[in-house]
């Protein structure tokens, strides 16, 4: 058995073991408190919600999983935040380990990036929690706002100024019309950017495939 | 039992659910880690990558625990706890609770006054309706990573450039959601046009970030400060965030 095989093989035991533990968590809420939700309410709050994020969640599937690799999706998508963290961590670590994303190293420090990162956030979380009385009017401040109000500028500004630099000829054209599409549109705001992202994936697919049959990348 | 959002039962059973998360992601990193030193990756390597995604997660990792202060008052601790260390984003999760609240009927969300049959119907909702990825993933990882192998041993050279097309595809998305609080916005009064300079508030923090990160690309290169090549990202990260503290004052 492969290696690959072998994380396929730990990934779906794992995947089993998460999904029942998170899955089962209203239901053993449920029985502790011997409270139930009214089913017909349960499926009108449920019904809304799933047609938007079920939809998102399948298309992050979709969209993350070859950046991630074998072991960072069966990770990533238990501990979320993929797209504000574990997918530009991991592609940081492939980066400075000079190790190609389709290669079994990139498989390897992609898989440590990832699980340590989820390590790392839990840890920090963990802490927050423990401390959240006395945290909680610092971090509330207005002084301090602008700062977590800016995380992803501050993240996509570095991260920018790196990628598009080494790969300016596929990058211009979706940052161009990404850029005038935010805009011009109003309807695209802060809440549409996950709906974005596989139409910005697939703008620069196809200008890709179009620079690469030329030969021009 | 007497029902509490922040009863010590709840955190007992969120406790232990995410000490299975921490064990998978362990079991994962041991995994890694023993097949980098068989592929001939060097030790040195592999414990750089462990500091520098560490390092990297800092930041981030912070700003997801201040989405689970923004829910405090709404849901108690424990429930955000675990929602934010698994699975979700504030921007997820917010609008799963608010809308079973509304189906209940209430209008102001407060932990305090939830009975424990709204409580558990807002967990139920937000568990099942945010759950897509976590049932998908496992499901179809081995057909889609697959596929990839197939396109990598067809074209091995077009596959390195659509790898670069996905990340430079997400971040261009990302570049223009910087950019969407400028321009034609919805607003209360219909359709505005921003152009303000508050509006330029996110701008000017990537142009930041942007800045350090190639001053300190410079510095690796010219006096080869190699060492900083670990600190680069976190630093353009943390730095531009305390300096938007100073942007925003001065501007608004």
């Amino acid at each position: 058995m492969t290696y690959m095989d072998k994380m396929h093989k730990y990934g779906r035991i794992w995947a089993l073991i998460t999904c029942g533990v998170i899955l089962a968590f209203p239901f053993v809420l449920a029985i502790i408190f011997g409270a139930w939700p009214d089913f017909l309410t349960f499926l009108n709050a449920l019904y809304p919600i799933a047609i938007t994020f079920w939809t998102v969640g399948i298309i992050e599937v979709i969209t993350y999983t070859p950046m991630l690799g074998v072991g960072g999706t069966y990770l990533g998508f238990v501990t979320g935040n993929l797209s504000s963290l574990k997918v530009p961590c991991a592609l940081d670590s492939m980066e400075k380990a000079e190790v190609k994303a389709d290669s079994e190293e990139g498989e390897v420090i992609s898989t440590i990036s990832i699980a340590t990162s989820s390590i790392v956030t839990i840890i920090i979380i963990a802490v927050g929690v423990a401390l959240i009385s006395v945290l909680m009017p610092v971090l509330e401040s207005d002084i301090l706002a602008p700062a977590f109000d800016n995380v992803l500028p501050a993240l996509f500004g570095g991260l920018g100024v790196v990628y598009i630099s080494r790969y300016f000829k596929i990058a211009i054209l979706p940052i161009c019309v990404m850029l005038l599409l935010f805009i011009f549109v109003p309807l695209l705001d802060s809440g549409t950017v996950g709906v974005m992202i596989p139409v910005s994936m697939v703008i620069t697919l196809i200008y890709a495939r179009y620079l690469y049959k030329r030969g021009k990348v | 039992m007497t029902f509490s959002a922040n009863h010590p039962i709840i955190f007992i059973i969120v406790g232990v659910i995410i000490g299975i998360v921490v064990a998978q992601s362990v079991f994962f990193l041991v995994k890694a880690y023993k097949r980098g030193l068989e592929l001939g990756i060097a030790r040195s390597t592999l414990n750089a990558t462990i500091k520098r995604s560490a390092l990297f997660t800092i930041a981030p990792a912070v700003a997801i625990f201040m989405g689970l202060v923004s829910l405090v008052n709404l849901l108690g601790v424990a429930l955000p706890w675990l929602r934010l260390s698994v699975i979700g984003a504030v921007t997820y999760e917010l609008p799963a609770a608010l809308q079973a609240a509304e189906s209940m009927g209430i209008s102001s969300v407060s932990y305090t006054d939830l009975t424990a049959q709204q409580f558990v119907t807002i967990v139920f909702v937000m568990t099942f309706g945010i759950a897509a990825s976590l049932i998908m993933a496992p499901i179809t990882c081995k057909k889609i990573t697959g596929g990839m192998l197939k396109v990598k041993d067809k074209d091995k050279k077009w596959m390195d450039v659509l790898m670069t097309s996905m990340f430079v595809g997400m971040l261009s998305a990302f570049l223009g959601f910087i950019v969407c609080d400028l321009g034609f916005v919805n607003g209360e009064a219909g359709v505005e046009f921003h152009y303000q300079l508050e509006y330029w508030i996110p701008v000017f923090v990537m142009a930041i970030s942007a800045a350090i990160m190639a001053v300190c690309g410079i510095l690796i290169k010219k006096l080869n400060w190699k060492w900083l090549n670990d600190y680069a990202l976190p630093l353009s990260m943390i730095g531009s965030m305390a300096l938007s503290i100073p942007v925003t004052m001065i501007i608004t």
